[in-house]
């Protein structure tokens, strides 16, 4: 009983540290596109992309540290990723963002 | 040039809206023993606040939400200050708190604490001051 419950903890840590590795190169591949990116609307997918991925490693890191205190900190990042892409897409597409009058 | 057609975004927004301020809510009352409290609430009610501005444009929303937010922030200092100064009320010191127990009808026995009204004042006063800074910034545009 308790080398099955020490081998679970062990592959839990191995797995949640390759998932990190693993988040870690797609945020990296992600940030090279968020530079590099021709037009506006690629920066902004990319930073769009960048901040689901964060979302999934506070969630991770939340599995590695044995803690349910991360869960409203991924609904906040996943909230405020939403209101701030269709703020830069509102940008983007009419040049300002909270406009006076609509119709 | 075509007017745009913000029907997506209008219907999501109504759906989310709602789910923001719930949320804004929940980590209101969470402050006390989890993570949140009144700034992080108030911002959360602020972010849904302006995802409402930016489907709906300002004077639209003018017309729904009748709230001068710099009367809000107002509220807020009157009312953090106001729990602070009750304690005089009881011969205690300035912002003393205290808590008790009480048999709610829905919620069954509960800890109400004077705390949470501290935390009232921080959270109307965040949503005022960042609602007044955004629609400040975003009014500026004279009408063409």
């Amino acid at each position: 009983m308790e080398g099955s419950i020490s081998f679970t903890k062990t592959l839990i840590d191995i797995s949640a540290t390759i998932a990190i590795i693993g988040v870690s190169l797609s945020v990296m591949i992600l940030l090279y596109r968020a530079i590099k990116g021709p037009t506006n609307a690629d920066r902004a997918v990319a930073l769009d992309v960048i901040g689901v991925n964060i979302m999934a490693l506070a969630g991770v890191i939340a599995i590695l540290l044995v803690s349910t205190q991360f869960n409203d900190v991924i609904l906040l990042i996943g909230i405020l990723l939403f209101i701030g892409t269709i703020a830069l897409a509102k940008f983007l597409e009419k040049g300002v963002i909270i406009e006076r009058d609509m119709d | 040039m075509t007017r745009a057609n913000d029907l997506i975004l209008r219907t999501t927004t109504s759906l989310i809206a709602f789910i923001l301020l719930g949320f804004s809510v929940y980590l209101f009352f969470a402050g006390h023993n989890k993570p949140g409290g009144g700034f992080i609430g108030g911002l959360m009610a602020a972010a849904a606040l302006v995802l409402m501005y930016m489907a709906y444009g300002l004077n639209a929303i003018r017309k729904v939400i009748r709230v001068n937010y710099l009367y809000m922030i107002f509220t807020g200092l009157i009312i953090a200050v106001g729990t602070g100064v009750g304690a005089f009320l009881f011969d205690a010191p300035f912002l003393t708190q205290n808590f008790g127990y009480f048999q709610l009808p829905i919620l069954g026995r509960t800890e109400l604490a004077t705390a949470l009204l501290f935390d009232l004042g921080v959270y109307l006063t965040v949503i005022g001051v960042t609602m007044t800074i955004i629609l400040t910034v975003a009014d500026d545009r004279e009408e063409s």
